[in-house]
């Protein structure tokens, strides 16, 4: 079956968000139920929420040398904050589940089809 | 061969919708629909043309299809794929002879209909999904679509491109989709249509005959979505306001190419058949009660039909179906045409009040805004503010035609109002 990263997106940097806000524990409770659906249906292969960009760092390997920078790969206003990788029958369901998350995220979120 | 031509521009949509179905892969489909009106380009004029020529075009193009995979079975599932393909109770040869060629390829009807939601996905953007429309659908080519549109080849040619990954790497579903999500998908594909009519109705630059050619192939696929989808009253209030709006335009243009008004048109010179066949259709899809956009502006072409004379028209019956029209979709555009007709039926200064009601911000660079108004204005006695507006909707045009008619109008309001003051 198709799998697909449901990326979601920020339009900047969320390190000082505030998870105890009444609107993230509300999309929080929203995330949870998502995930459940997804478990229940047989869609859910994995999916995580990610640290800000800040803390990244870019590892390159040239020449047989290893080596690393601070930072992101792409310096850019906006952010992945968190993903899923979803099994869907074919892109419509995908994008049905695509929705349901976005409207749980109350953000946009990005449909890629992954090869696996 | 001109019944070559005339079975390409009837078949090739439905041949490569079935082929796609067949082969599940949109460049396979149109090789092995081009490779199979490349044999009758060769055989049909010795041997003429089969008593099914579409059915002919699929048998053979589903067989070389068939026949290239297995010849470039490198990859098991390739091979396997063939074989799947052969199962069916099927010669490797066509048979022109066959007398039930349909039969034979199994062509579904649905097909046409699958392809035209697999053009017009959501996920695919407006431009493309007309592009893709016209490629699949249309059989045009691509620098024919380019042409008409007037963009560069190579945007066209990458759109189509990228559209037909994205949907194979997406692994869009080849179907017609289920009844919850229909309404929006129906939406896009009817919107899709409109816009390839719109396009060929509103002679922008570029030669007149191919645009004329636009407007017939948005109509011909209206008719196939009618027929494949009787039971959708949007579909047929498509079609309606498509052959309405169609019926008028010889009397859209004076010999000398300019453009003329609704209210000035020679109403003798409009074509009677297909305003009965509009009309005929707003009744139908009107009765079933699930009025739409589509079938709403179809109503008020209709209400224009009626009118022997400009001034006979129905112009309460106009703004109540605007009215309506503005509950279902109450953007800038619906809100300009309710006030024109509210400007016809209680005066240019009421109007003006309607207008003025508007998002004028959103409106600055909607050339029809500027246009409708300076006409309300220059009904108002209103001048050199007429002028102006006519300046700004001049301006803004895009359509040597229109321009001129502009000009014209500007022209006479401005000797007018000199010869008043």
């Amino acid at each position: 079956m198709p799998q697909y990263l449901v990326s979601v997106w920020h339009d900047d940097d969320y390190a000082d968000i505030d998870l105890a806000s009444p609107d993230m524990q509300r999309i929080g409770a929203q995330v949870g139920a998502l995930n459940d659906e997804l478990q229940q249906a047989g869609a859910w292969v994995f999916g995580a929420g990610l640290a800000p960009t800040s803390s990244a760092t870019v590892v390159r390997a040239e020449g047989g040398e290893v080596s690393m920078t601070d930072g992101p790969y792409a310096e850019s206003k906006e952010q992945m904050g968190g993903f899923w990788v979803i099994e869907a029958p074919d892109f419509d369901a995908a994008l049905d589940w695509a929705g349901k998350a976005a409207a749980a995220c109350e953000r946009p979120v990005e449909v890629r089809p992954a090869d696996a | 061969m001109p019944e070559l031509d005339e079975v390409f521009r009837r078949e090739a949509g439905r041949c490569t919708a079935t082929l796609i179905r067949i082969l599940g892969d949109i460049d396979l489909a149109e090789d092995a629909v081009a490779e199979a009106f490349a044999i009758a380009a060769e055989q049909w004029p010795a041997h003429g043309v089969p008593p099914n020529p579409g059915g002919w075009i699929t048998t053979t193009a589903r067989n070389r299809a068939i026949d290239r995979l297995r010849r470039e079975a490198t990859r098991t599932d390739r091979y396997l794929a063939a074989n799947r393909l052969q199962s069916d109770d099927m010669e490797p040869e066509p048979n022109p002879e066959l007398d039930d060629l349909d039969a034979f390829v199994d062509v579904v009807p649905d097909d046409q209909l699958r392809l035209m939601f697999l053009c017009c996905h959501p996920a695919l953007a407006a431009d493309t999904q007309v592009a893709m429309t016209l490629r699949l659908l249309g059989g045009m080519e691509t620098p024919e679509i380019a042409r008409v549109f007037l963009v560069p080849e190579a945007t066209v040619a990458q759109r189509i491109v990228r559209a037909k990954r994205k949907l194979r790497d997406n692994c869009a579903p080849y179907r017609v989709p289920r009844a919850a999500e229909l309404p929006d998908r129906l939406h896009a594909v009817l919107a899709a249509i409109y816009l390839i009519y719109t396009e060929g109705h509103t002679a922008t630059a570029g030669p007149s005959l191919t645009r004329l050619d636009l407007s017939s192939e948005a109509i011909r696929l209206g008719r196939v979505l009618v027929e494949l989808m009787p039971d959708e009253p949007e579909a047929v209030g498509l079609l309606a306001l498509m052959l309405l709006t169609e019926a008028r335009r010889s009397a859209r243009t004076a010999a000398d190419g300019s453009l003329v008004r609704l209210a000035d048109q020679d109403r003798r010179r409009w074509d009677r058949s297909l305003i009965d066949e509009g009309h005929a259709l707003v009744r139908a899809c009107l009765r079933r009660n699930r009025p739409g956009p589509f079938q709403l502006q179809a109503a008020i072409a209709a209400v224009h039909a009626d009118a022997q004379t400009a001034a006979s028209t129905d112009w309460s019956q106009i703004v109540a179906l605007y009215d309506q029209l503005y509950a279902l979709s109450p953007n800038g555009v619906v809100a300009l045409n309710r006030a024109i007709a509210i400007g016809e039926l209680h005066g240019a200064d009421a109007g003006l009040a309607a207008l003025a009601e508007l998002d004028a911000a959103a409106l600055e660079t909607y050339q029809p805004y500027h246009a409708a108004r300076a006409d309300l204005l220059a009904r108002a006695g209103r001048g050199p503010a007429a002028v102006a507006a006519y300046s700004r909707a001049i301006d803004l045009s895009t359509n040597p035609t229109e321009r001129a008619f502009l000009e014209r109008r500007r022209h006479i309001v401005a000797v007018t109002t000199d010869r008043r003051d």
